[in-house]
């Protein structure tokens, strides 16, 4: 198993704390891992973007530069790494701010809108963590509950409150993916 | 043993720490920022200090001064703040003060840039400061080593009373990995009977000095050192190894740039390429030993690093003219790409052994 | 101690110094200081680079040679390890003044209990009578040969009035040693900063005016002769600061 997973965003959008979420949540997997910010792909200002690799043996290189599934979490984000993602890799947009469709053929392409399922639940910041459910579901590199646990962490007590809405979110975008990909159900 | 996720800077804050490190003076630089934020709050937790200082020039010689106490004492700093740590760096060579210092190297010349890079191999093996002498330099690779050989550093600046300087650069202080983190805490403290602590607290009068003036008296230290940097070259050479043993195409590569060309290699092998790697973990001493001998069966070296060919100078002589030495780098602060290394190798490997 | 005897601290090895020069003075009572402190034991001197980079082999306690003008950096890594030692530093104007500025001017910021020990003789020593940072406007050295000139090298700086206005400065004097009344006072002043850093009071410095009569190009009783009339006015005499405020 290796999963090269590139989350890429804006400031604001949670991508390097959901990298370090499924960083951590790998590890108590007993999983390999390595989570490098900001570098990998290409690198420029006011992006916010991070690498995690999940593998079962000792990572090699740690950044992302072929990555297996890739996160964009806005429109520039699919524009500039669509096409460094390997073939039948995955490609999850946040449709809520991403407009235009993947154009590659060889990929998987699955678009969660995830802005709009946070506002749906009452949290605009857990948009990060429907995205991430939907990751979990369609390559099961961690599971939801070991996210969970990992949660508790990561969150300080004082935000632990937001436990549940964050699951909500992660089950949310992982109901989302499944009927994505099987919309009939079967 | 427990696994858990920490940060590079964190790694080596916390491995200081476990070395029994209770002192840390440095001056902010990005990117090791991070590491001094972590120590000013964790050394005050087992009754260290973290101090800011002025300059890099003040603490590189209060580094100096906590040694003349026997304490275990670190600074960090990145290219710039490494530079104006040299003339230090070689009064604690001359003085036999040890000593851990941290780099975690930036783009350069000059200002330069805040991204990664290995451009400080020369000024890190070949001196830096004035006058004849060596910091032990050690490359780690992971998360894991940082917190490790951090606390070998302090270790190896005590066994041999000299600087020790830890190489890495900034990426690797902001990557996170699993590390094991012993639950005994193990300190190697040693006797320190040369330390100045005041004539009440030790036998006869210390005197730590770099200064002779007369030349017999300077050769005698001179003579002293370089016996010592034979033993450290005899003794502590260390690196690893991988996919050697039919290995004809073998990468030479050190810190990020060896996690890069671990995967460059695998590749390779993917597609029929007998590739190898040899990562050196200490700098210097280079290992001369490991790479002559693998020198015998090699068809190509290609040393990849973040600089123009520094490393690749000490390859060459410990392939001494038996293998053809090729390198490949990024500057700048770029990070080559697997892809791109592999096509490098690809290329020496079609046209050249692989004929 | 006997007077006239040599104080214990000081080793009974023949000084390097030219003749007229008042660093054995300034060495002397440092050492009777420390004597009738009764703390040899538990001081670490550091020496600074220039001529007094020997007080490593006069002084009979522990000494630390370290870099140019680096002294106060190295004794606050020192210090801060070793809070109940006593550390001071002897330091030069070229060291202390000139390369050191830095390292003198934080170390007093951040109230480090230490004692410098400033010999000021206005004239770089070791490497041949260069300009000094305190070298007087007017005065000739090998490199101002037509007198120090304030358009080009500026004024000289004074240290004590520098450093009287810092929070963590506690005790600062200026002093002279070339004449016995003076030494006097300068012994008193020394023994106030060596109390002071005792006391945990805080930074202490004492600026002591000497002569230097080979690079001044004078005989050793024209030298103190010149100090008095040039040096004392342009460089006041006294306490600058006591632990009970600004003076």
């Amino acid at each position: 198993m290796l999963e090269a997973i590139y989350l890429a965003g804006h400031g604001g959008q949670g991508t390097l704390s959901t990298g370090q979420l499924l960083a951590l949540a790998a590890v108590k997997e007993g999983k390999c891992v390595s989570y490098v910010p900001h570098y990998g792909v290409e690198k420029r200002g006011g992006v916010s973007n991070c690498g995690v690799t999940v593998s079962d043996r000792q990572v090699s290189s740690p950044f992302v530069t072929e990555p297996t599934v890739l996160v964009a979490m806005n429109s520039l984000s699919l524009e500039r790494y669509e096409n460094a993602v390997v073939p039948g890799g995955l490609i999850i947009t946040n449709s809520s701010l991403v407009e235009a469709k993947v154009s590659r053929t060889d990929v998987k392409a699955v678009p969660i809108r995830a802005n709009d399922e946070a506002e749906a639940l009452g949290d605009p910041l857990v948009a990060n963590n429907i995205i991430l459910g939907a990751v979990l579901e369609l390559t099961g590199v961690v599971s939801i509950k070991t996210v969970e646990e990992s949660l508790k962490e990561v969150l300080p007590p004082r935000h632990h409150h937001k436990i549940p809405v964050n699951l909500k979110a992660l089950e949310r975008g992982a109901q989302l993916a499944r009927e994505y990909i099987n919309p009939t159900g079967e | 043993m427990s696994k858990i996720l920490m940060k590079g800077n964190e790694a080596i804050g916390e491995g200081a720490v476990r070395a029994g490190c209770r002192y840390f003076f440095g001056y902010p630089i990005t990117p090791q920022s991070e590491l001094t934020h972590f120590l000013a709050k964790r050394l005050p937790e087992v009754g260290g200090l973290y101090m800011q200082a002025e300059s890099e020039v003040a603490s590189i010689n209060m580094v100096y001064g906590a040694s003349c106490a026997g304490a275990r004492v670190m600074t960090s700093s990145s290219g710039p703040g490494i530079s104006l740590m040299q003339e230090g760096l070689s009064y604690l060579a001359g003085a036999e003060l040890p000593s851990v210092v941290v780099n975690l190297m930036r783009g350069g010349p000059g200002l330069g840039n805040i991204a990664p890079s290995q451009a400080d191999y020369f000024q890190a093996t070949k001196g830096g400061g004035h006058g004849d002498y060596h910091l032990i330099v050690l490359a780690p690779n992971s998360v894991q080593e940082l917190l490790d050989m951090t606390q070998t550093a302090f270790d190896l600046a005590d066994k041999y009373r000299n600087p020790v300087m830890i190489m890495a650069d900034g990426v690797m202080g902001q990557m996170m990995e699993p590390v094991e983190l012993a639950d005994q805490l193990e300190i190697k403290q040693v006797a320190k009977p040369w330390a100045t602590t005041g004539t009440d607290y030790h036998e006869g009068r210390n005197l730590i000095n770099s200064c002779y003036v007369i030349p017999e008296q300077m050769e005698d230290l001179n003579n002293r050192l370089e016996k010592k940097y034979a033993d450290i070259t005899r003794n502590e050479q260390q690196c690893e190894g991988y996919l050697l043993e039919d290995a004809e195409i073998v990468l030479v590569a050190f810190g990020m740039a060896s996690r890069i060309c671990r995967a460059v290699v695998e590749k390779a092998r993917a597609g029929g390429i007998p590739a190898g790697l040899i990562r050196p973990i200490t700098l210097w001493p280079f290992p001369m030993e490991f790479v002559s001998k693998v020198a015998d069966k090699a068809k190509i070296f290609l040393a990849v690093e973040l600089n123009m060919g520094q490393m690749m100078e000490d390859v060459k002589l410990a392939a001494s003219g038996r293998a053809p030495v090729y390198h490949y780098g990024r500057l700048g602060g770029m990070i080559p790409d697997v892809r791109e290394v592999l096509r490098e190798v690809e290329k020496l490997y079609r046209g050249g052994v692989g004929q | 101690m006997k007077k006239g005897s040599r104080p214990a601290s000081l080793k009974d090895v023949p000084f390097h110094y030219c003749p007229g020069c008042t660093h054995g003075i300034a060495h002397r009572l440092v050492t009777e200081v420390i004597d009738e402190l009764d703390i040899r034991g538990k001081t670490i001197g550091i020496a600074p680079v220039g001529c007094s980079v020997f007080t490593m082999d006069y002084f009979d306690f522990d000494m630390i040679q370290g870099s140019h003008g680096r002294g106060p950096a190295v004794a606050t890594g020192l210090k801060r390890a070793l809070p109940d030692r006593v550390v001071f530093t002897y330091q030069g104007d070229g060291d202390l003044a000139a390369i050191g500025t830095g390292e003198f001017v934080h170390a007093a910021v951040r109230g480090e209990k230490i004692t410098c020990i400033f010999i000021n003789n206005a004239v770089y020593g070791m490497t041949g009578g260069q300009m000094a940072p305190t070298t007087l406007v007017g005065q000739m050295t090998k490199t101002t040969p037509f007198g120090r000139d304030k358009d080009i090298n500026g004024f000289p700086i004074k240290v004590c009035e520098m450093l009287a206005p810092l929070e963590g400065s506690a005790y600062l004097a200026r002093v002279a040693v070339h004449n016995p009344k003076s030494i006097i006072k300068a012994k008193k002043a020394i023994r106030r900063a060596f109390e002071v850093q005792m006391q945990g009071l805080g930074f202490s410095l004492i600026e002591i005016l000497s002569t230097c009569p080979t690079n001044w190009g004078l005989s050793p009783v024209k030298a103190v002769q010149w100090l008095e009339e040039n040096m004392v006015p342009y460089f006041p005499l006294g306490e600058y600061k006591t632990p009970a405020g600004v003076i």
